[in-house]
């Protein structure tokens, strides 16, 4: 019994919290590698790609999410202090904030009810039940907002996650090009419809067109979750999802 | 940079802790970052650390979903059942908030120019 076998291995690895962190990272940084030799191509979206490899090889190894998360939460942590991050880049952008300040507020106030009401009226209409309608409300706004606000509210925190997740890589994909076939051009214009339909996922995909879209988007993003989370128990008690 | 992460974890348990005490509707990170701004503009600037470490945490902003991405495994069952729904609300949802959100602002951004060439000439 002296010698170690590849099993023994495993068994010690796959207790301690370094293996699934190092995988998350190594499935990412493929999943980014990839998407940069694709030459940027949305339809590459790293986040995607990133999570299939990960699941396919829990799948294969037959490991439960909760082993997988033990490691990974370190990753998902660092959701907090980014979001409190965004302060930063709000900030740099005051002046031109200030300077657009009425068409971004009435474009948000327009993107977050549209995007909350949007999701569940589909949703409803096609049959998913409750908890599924109030866990895809918050779908456009960045995860750590969106599943503390499904939870008040009721909904899965960690579908939620999956729905946020999901909503960025939609937008981050065919933004772009629903942007240029509405003909917009204005890269203030596009980052704000891009940070508040798709949070920052849509973000990123928006700093790889330009600063100033990156900028506007991250801008949104940050003002739509405050929105979001100040009006969204009213939208939901209006479409009757829960009681006031 | 320890400064700086600090200053941004305290902002965000001074933002968890007054969530909790109060029960306002808003998640703790979100009131983390309001707190941030307003420090910002008390302060006046962003120190040159406090600029470098925000923008090592955004930098790999899409990274950070990953773990809850995978969290998709959890719901095999509710999506198999619900999947259409779903993928329609996703799907047609965020393109009709893409359209809405910029059209709305391109729109809102005519009137006022219209707006202020009408009442231009008579200020």
């Amino acid at each position: 019994m002296s010698e170690v076998g590849l099993n023994d291995i495993w068994v010690y690895l796959a207790a301690s919290p370094l293996l699934w962190l190092a995988m998350t990272l190594i499935c990412y940084l493929v999943a980014d590698r990839l998407y940069r030799l694709g030459g940027g191509n949305p339809l590459l979206n790293p986040v995607a790609i990133a999570v299939g490899l990960l699941i396919l090889i829990l799948v294969i190894t037959d490991t439960p999410y909760g082993v997988y998360f033990d490691g990974a939460q370190f990753v998902h942590f660092l959701l907090g202090p980014a979001t409190v991050s965004l302060a930063i880049p709000l900030y740099r952008q005051r002046a031109r904030l200030a300077a657009l300040a009425v068409p971004i507020g009435l474009a948000l106030f327009a993107g977050v009810l549209t995007a909350s009401v949007s999701a569940v009226a589909l949703a409803a209409w096609l049959g998913a039940d409750i908890a599924t309608q109030i866990s895809l409300a918050p779908k456009s706004v960045t995860a750590p907002v969106a599943m503390g606000i499904s939870e008040k509210l009721g909904g899965i925190p960690s579908l939620t996650a999956v729905l946020v997740v999901t909503t960025g890589i939609v937008g981050a994909v065919f933004g772009t090009t629903l942007l240029r076939l509405l003909r917009i051009r204005d890269d203030a214009v596009k980052g704000v419809a891009m940070g508040v339909s798709a949070h920052g996922i849509g973000t990123a995909r928006a700093f790889q067109v330009s600063q100033t879209m990156g900028a506007f988007s991250g801008l949104a993003m940050a003002l739509s979750a405050f929105l979001t989370a100040a009006l969204l128990p009213t939208i939901l008690s209006w479409l009757g999802l829960i009681g006031t | 940079m320890l400064e700086a992460l600090t200053l941004i974890l305290v902002c965000q348990l001074i933002g968890e802790t007054l969530v909790l005490l109060t029960g306002l509707p808003i998640p703790g990170p979100v009131l983390g970052m309001l707190l941030l701004l307003v420090w910002l503009f008390l302060r006046g600037g962003i120190s040159e650390s406090l600029g470098r470490t925000a923008d090592s945490l955004l930098a790999h902003f899409s990274l950070l979903f990953v773990p809850a991405g995978v969290g998709v495994m959890l719901h095999w069952e509710r999506i198999q059942g619900q999947w259409l729904a779903l993928a329609v609300a996703l799907v047609l949802g965020t393109l009709i908030t893409l359209a809405v959100t910029a059209l709305t602002m391109v729109g809102v951004q005519g009137a006022i120019k219209i707006l202020r060439g009408r009442g231009g000439p008579h200020e």
